[in-house]
């Protein structure tokens, strides 16, 4: 391969790939995109939680005295206030009855309300009979309540002088290790879709016959190398403005000093950005190669689905792999995830959060720009081969060990 | 120069071929595409192959062109071993018609070019020229979907020549053509030839080959039957004589060959290889009463049925059938 003209070539076909993305109504839809997700996330969020609320609250019938109620009504609001969220146990007080077990038969059968148990004997000896799970969370809610309850008045203590500090080693690392989590899934996801986005565009152009124009006239590994390049450059344009949104919305929109208040990651923001920039290039090219490689073969969508059906999954497993081992990257699973070239990428994004030296991402650079050279040859010879099924056929191992003798010089010459 | 040369009967030298292929084999799987293809395709000349569907024309082109490797042989493309190497001095309109939908005619010739380095503004003013040229310049800016197959076409062949090439590559170009722009198109064809490109295209249909070729190839499942000039490919077969008579019998018979069949009062038979001077003295001689005589040098067809065989006629026919 003479790399000018390839180089050249190359760019004309990735001009044109990227100006007819990003000049398409394709594009605004893809600048959208993150848009979706989060407004279907707050919206079925805030219906299932509502929807979980009314339907996991658990009610109990409570058999007692005015003064067990007040006490039991007091302790319930304050576990309620630190429960965060979770739904608390909602209590319906019945005057004791001359038939006690007459009243606990009809309020554990009756439906108006409708109670999981019933609580009788106060707050002094405290008895519980219901369809609980004895180790379950309402009965633990239940046995915190009543416990709160039975600490007479004036015995509760003095409560925790809280002073906050900025940060801490513990929250610092927590925070880090959610940057991390949270930067894998996005290089995961965009990884995917823009390799989806490559094979589609593949594909187009092979029902549209305009592959044989540009086969005729550079060479398929210039194709290969526009189409992935210029794929890469518009996700670089979807990420600043994705990017810049984003700034705008928090500068705009939160509280002064939220984006100063979010912890820093170890190499710092700037180096942060840097480094998930670059693998994510990396990630991207790699998966995106073997994408475009394999889907060379393709001639409908279908096919490009059955084809790259194994390939998602096997990056799936590798983002697995990368996010098991984002908490502990100096672990065996994590220095596995840093080496193997196809998580390599998700691995050391996790370490930019979480640890501060440079060096490892210097080496890892450099490895993984190793892979992706090898890589991307292999993916652009089997590209070239399957795109217009070219090339000779390849003997089996079986036929060439069968195959000892020489064949004439005539015959094996390829120009 | 070479027009003069092969006139004088000289052979034209390796400077002035344009595309040589020695062998070339194709194999996808276990069919046998291309088998062992030779030809020489002499600079600043029409050269046609000629073949029914399926006979391996296009792979021949693919691999002439560097689109595909061949399984074996060699190729030489305006004298260099790798065809991409020339693509800048190359056109290729391929049999299957391929544009971006949404690019603009202007867009898709300027980029056609760039695909050749032709730079991209010059490619838009010379595409914006050419489609002036052909009375087209209200579609310059319109997307390729809402043009009709026809104007998609001569976008397709606009982009082929904006980069000025020295060869012209057409592969089936006739085809989905209507009577007037195939005539068009054969216009386009003399008019590069006479400038000195080369233009070398495949086709199924005889009528164009006769009518612009000076060599052909015919190819019929996957290997050449002949290559030369197509006046060469008319010699092997000898003029057809058609002869009527006023005598029924006499000692004229004599002088026609032993395969002569009669139709009704014609006679039909090759001229001997004596001549027509031969020929007509033994017939007068022998008291024949000549009423007609005609003697027809053989078409092409005729040619392509002697030389490729009934069967690949047939197939030419069913192809011709198909487009038409």
């Amino acid at each position: 391969m003479n790399a000018l003209p390839t180089i050249r070539a190359a760019f004309v076909i990735g001009r044109r790939d990227f100006t007819a993305t990003v000049f398409s109504k394709a594009f605004l839809f893809f600048l959208l995109g993150p848009l979706f997700p989060i407004v279907i996330g707050l919206l079925f969020g805030g219906i299932g939680a509502n929807i979980a609320t009314q339907a996991e609250r658990p009610r109990i019938a409570v058999i007692g005295y005015e003064n067990d109620i007040r006490r039991l009504e007091g302790a319930r609001a304050r576990v309620a206030g630190i429960l965060d969220g979770q739904p608390a146990i909602e209590f319906v007080y019945y005057q004791p009855a001359a038939d006690e077990s007459a009243l606990r038969q009809r309020l554990l059968t009756g439906s108006r309300p409708a109670v999981v148990g019933v609580l009788t004997g106060g707050t002094f000896l405290p008895k519980f009979i219901g369809s609980l799970d004895p180790e379950g969370p309402t009965a633990r809610q239940l046995r915190l309540i009543v416990g709160q309850a039975q600490v007479p008045p004036g015995l509760e203590g003095q409560p925790i002088a809280v002073t906050q500090v900025k940060r801490t080693a513990g929250r610092t690392s927590a925070a880090r290790t959610l940057t991390a989590h949270a930067g894998q899934a996005l290089l995961f996801l965009l990884t995917l879709l823009l390799a989806g986005m490559l094979l589609s565009q593949l594909i187009e152009e092979k029902s549209n016959k305009v592959i044989e124009v540009l086969a005729a006239a550079v060479p398929v590994d210039a194709i290969f190398l526009g189409k992935l390049f210029a794929m890469l450059a518009m996700s670089l344009l979807g990420i600043a403005v994705w990017a810049s949104a984003a700034v705008a919305a928090v500068t705009f929109l939160a509280d002064p000093g939220t984006l100063s208040a979010l912890p820093a990651p170890a190499l710092g923001w700037p180096g942060f950005v840097l480094m998930a920039i670059i693998y994510f290039a990396f990630g991207y090219l790699l998966i995106g190669a073997a994408f475009l490689g394999v889907g060379a073969q393709a001639s409908t969508v279908r096919e490009v689905q059955t084809l790259s059906m194994p390939i998602t999954m096997s990056q799936v497993v590798i983002f697995a792999i990368a996010a098991a081992a984002a908490s502990n990257p100096d672990g065996t699973a994590g220095i596995f995830a840093a080496v193997f070239p196809l998580s390599s990428p998700y691995a050391m994004l996790a370490r930019a959060a979480l640890d501060g030296r440079w060096w490892p991402h210097l080496l890892a650079i450099a490895w993984q720009a190793l892979w992706l050279a090898v890589i991307l040859r292999l993916a652009a010879a089997y590209f070239r081969r399957s795109v217009l099924k070219s090339g000779p056929k390849r003997p089996s191992w079986l036929s060439r060990l069968r195959k000892r003798e020489p064949r004439p010089a005539a015959a094996t010459a390829r120009p | 120069m070479l027009r003069q040369a092969q006139h004088n009967g000289l052979a034209p030298s390796t400077a002035d071929i344009a595309i040589e292929a020695h062998d070339l084999v194709k194999d996808f799987g276990d069919k046998r595409a291309v088998d062992g293809v030779s030809l020489s395709v002499p600079a600043g000349r029409i050269y046609g192959i000629l073949g029914p569907n399926g006979a391996g024309k296009t792979t021949t082109l693919r691999m002439l062109l560097g689109i595909i490797d061949p399984s074996s042989g060699t190729r030489r493309l305006l004298g260099r071993d790798r065809p991409l190497e020339a693509a800048s001095e190359v056109g290729y309109l391929p049999e299957e018609r391929g544009l971006y939908p949404a690019m603009t005619a202007r867009e898709a010739i300027a980029f056609m070019g760039a695909l050749r380095g032709l730079p991209l503004g010059e490619g838009r003013r010379r595409a914006t020229a050419m489609l002036a040229e052909r009375g087209l310049v209200d579609w310059t800016n319109r997307p390729i979907r809402t043009l009709s197959k026809g104007m998609a076409q001569t976008v397709q062949l606009l982009g082929t020549l904006v980069h000025d090439p020295k060869l012209i590559v057409l592969d089936e170009p006739f085809s989905g053509l209507d009577a007037i722009n195939q005539e068009k198109l054969e216009e386009q064809i003399r008019a590069r030839a006479a400038a000195g490109v080369t233009v070398i295209f495949s086709t199924h249909v005889i009528a164009h080959a006769e009518r612009l070729c000076e060599r052909i190839a015919i190819i019929a499942a996957g290997k050449v039957a002949f290559e030369g000039a197509v006046d060469e490919a008319r010699g092997t077969l000898r003029p057809i004589v058609q002869l009527t008579t006023r005598a029924p019998d006499g000692p004229w018979r004599a002088a026609l060959p032993a395969n002569a069949r009669r139709n009704g009062a014609v006679w039909t038979f090759e001229l001997p290889p004596g001549g027509p001077e031969p020929l007509l003295k033994a017939l007068i001689d022998g008291g024949a009463g000549i009423e007609t005589l005609s003697i027809e040098r053989p078409g092409l067809h005729d040619a392509f049925v002697a030389i490729a065989g009934e069967a690949a006629a047939r197939d030419l026919s069913s192809s011709q059938q198909e487009t038409a």
